[in-house]
């Protein structure tokens, strides 16, 4: 069955407009493929980010009715038959054009964290990890890094000058993941709290609702994060440790790939 | 991983500059109203009963409603404290269970269930998801007072110390609660076992009880007994804010029904006396 539906999607750049538009739909369809036909048909230069339309490749991410959603994983029978569909960019990102925004605070981000910190001691293929380890840090390896947690999360959607100083759901469950690998020996618990900025998140869950992978980022992810940096820092016995002297040496802060193995054999 | 160019600097790229609050068209206001409302019932049905005073305890059938347990006070009714009573008479607006009803305030005060729900409803931050918040700045949990959310461990430990109690009060009920002092059943003993189990899977379900019983582990694969345990809590764990809202219902349904019993309104039902 074929209709006429009202779009309402967000043309320019960051000072760009709702634009109306009346496209064809037809039965079993999703929003990308409106789009697709909207850019077919009507405005040939309209810019939508998209690659895999199966929901796996997260580039196609978009606010749909104010939701951040996957356009190509938003079936357009969920909306009632008369209401109009507004399409905008990622609220939380810089426009380039149309839909398509500029995700680089992202890679950013990524790219701030320290890397896999194996003892040096330890040659490739020996490692040794029980079933139960990997399956803990696989479910953040489900990640398909669509940013709709970066962008819902209101620390920095809402607070721009916060950007700095917190790297969002999506590079915390990464710490989580690497502080839980039974073979990473740098300590993370600190600077996930002063670097990372987990102490701005406040567990809303908003990431959680809208990851289309299901991964549970806040119960599994940010939640333990939380409890391994109480462990460190909030502590009242480490705390004390820490001020009269015994715990000097017990914790690495210090940069990755930087540590001295501790349990290497002597060479 | 693999490195990535640094992306072309365009200075004049921005936010889509888009006024509307949200453009969601769903009722996302109603959850946050009716979690604030839940906790406003509690609350006054709470503060009202604790500094009440009176109607706490049934001595016929040993209830004793889990708002005055352990029951410290001088003018505490002979029975209902199981430890002993402090030499002094409490004033009004000192709860009997003045050792209990602080930790068990913090322990749901510091929850991360209950903390989201708060955060939510009453601090607006943010009210719903993809809703713009209405504060000019945010620091979330970064900064003191906010800091103390990271207690909730300490607050679970008494919490757990205080179901052990409650626990003790629901058997007491059972053991000593019939004809002549020994076992009996009513409807009441229902009620605090229900109260009882439900608060014991609100408790166990806790993130920072999963921490301290496995989550905390660098590797399952050499603590097979703590992973066990970490598993079982993880079970339940999704199911923390259910159990956060039926405890708070059992609580108040349990200490409603030791009232009205305790003043006479209602008569307990026997099963076995």
């Amino acid at each position: 069955m074929t209709t006429k539906r009202t779009f309402r999607v967000w043309r320019g750049s960051g000072e760009g407009e709702l634009v109306h538009y009346e496209v064809e739909v037809n039965e079993g369809e999703v929003v990308l493929d409106v789009l697709h036909r909207l850019q077919a048909t009507q405005v040939p230069d309209l810019a939508v980010r998209w690659n895999c339309k199966a929901g796996k490749c997260g580039s196609c991410s978009v606010e749909i009715n104010g939701r951040p959603r996957l356009s190509c994983m938003t079936r357009m029978s969920t909306f009632e038959p008369e209401e109009p569909i507004t399409i905008t960019p990622m609220r939380t990102f810089p426009v380039i054009r149309d839909l398509v925004c500029d995700v680089s605070f992202n890679y950013q981000k990524a790219r701030e964290i320290p890397s896999f910190t194996p003892d040096p001691g330890t040659e490739p293929g020996d490692f040794r990890m029980a079933q139960a380890d990997v399956e803990r840090s696989q479910e953040f390896r489900k990640c398909i890094e669509c940013f709709l947690c970066q962008n819902v999360c209101h620390v920095i959607r809402d607070h721009e000058e916060n950007k700095e100083h917190f790297s969002g759901p999506r590079y915390l469950i990464r710490v989580t993941e690497l502080e839980m690998h039974p073979e990473d020996t740098a300590d993370r618990r600190t600077i996930s709290q002063e670097e990372f900025g987990l102490g701005y998140c406040n567990i809303t869950k908003c990431c959680t609702e809208v990851c289309p992978e299901h991964i549970k980022i806040t119960d599994n992810g940010l939640i333990p994060l939380k409890e391994r940096v109480a462990d460190r820092k909030y502590d009242p016995l480490v705390w004390l440790g820490s001020k009269i002297g015994l715990r000097k040496g017990a914790d690495t802060p210090i940069a990755p790939n930087t540590r001295k193995p501790s349990s290497a054999p002597e060479q | 991983m693999t490195s990535t160019l640094p992306p072309p600097e365009n200075p004049n790229a921005t936010r889509a500059h888009i006024s509307q609050r949200t453009f969601r068209t769903d009722r996302w206001w109603l959850g946050p109203l009716l979690t604030a409302l839940g906790l406003a019932v509690f609350l006054v049905y709470a503060t009202a009963r604790v500094f009440q005073q009176d109607h706490y305890w049934v001595a016929e059938h040993h209830y004793l409603t889990p708002f005055y347990s352990p029951c410290l006070a001088a003018q505490c009714e002979p029975g209902s404290a199981i430890f002993g009573t402090l030499p002094w008479e409490f004033p009004w607006f000192i709860p009997y269970a003045i050792v209990s009803m602080p930790f068990l305030l913090l322990f749901r005060f510091t929850c991360y269930y209950y903390r989201k729900a708060y955060y939510r409803s009453i601090w607006q931050a943010p009210t719903a998801c993809a809703v713009r918040e209405p504060h000019a700045r945010y620091t979330g949990e970064s900064r003191f007072p906010m800091l103390g959310q990271n207690l909730h461990r300490y607050f679970f430990y008494a919490a757990f110390l205080i179901a052990l109690i409650n626990t003790y009060d629901a058997f007491a009920a059972l053991l000593f609660g019939g004809e002549n002092g020994g076992v009996g059943i009513g409807v009441g003993n229902l009620i605090l076992f229900t109260n009882v189990v439900l608060l014991w899977c609100y408790t166990l379900s806790c993130h920072s009880c999963r921490h301290v019983f496995g989550g905390r582990l660098k590797s399952f694969g050499s603590n097979p007994v703590r992973y066990w345990m970490w598993t079982q809590i993880s079970r339940i764990n999704p199911w923390h804010m259910t159990f956060a809202w039926v405890t708070l219902g059992t609580l108040m349904l349990t200490d409603l029904y030791v009232a009205l019993v305790a003043s006479g309104v209602i008569t307990d039902l026997r099963i076995f006396n």
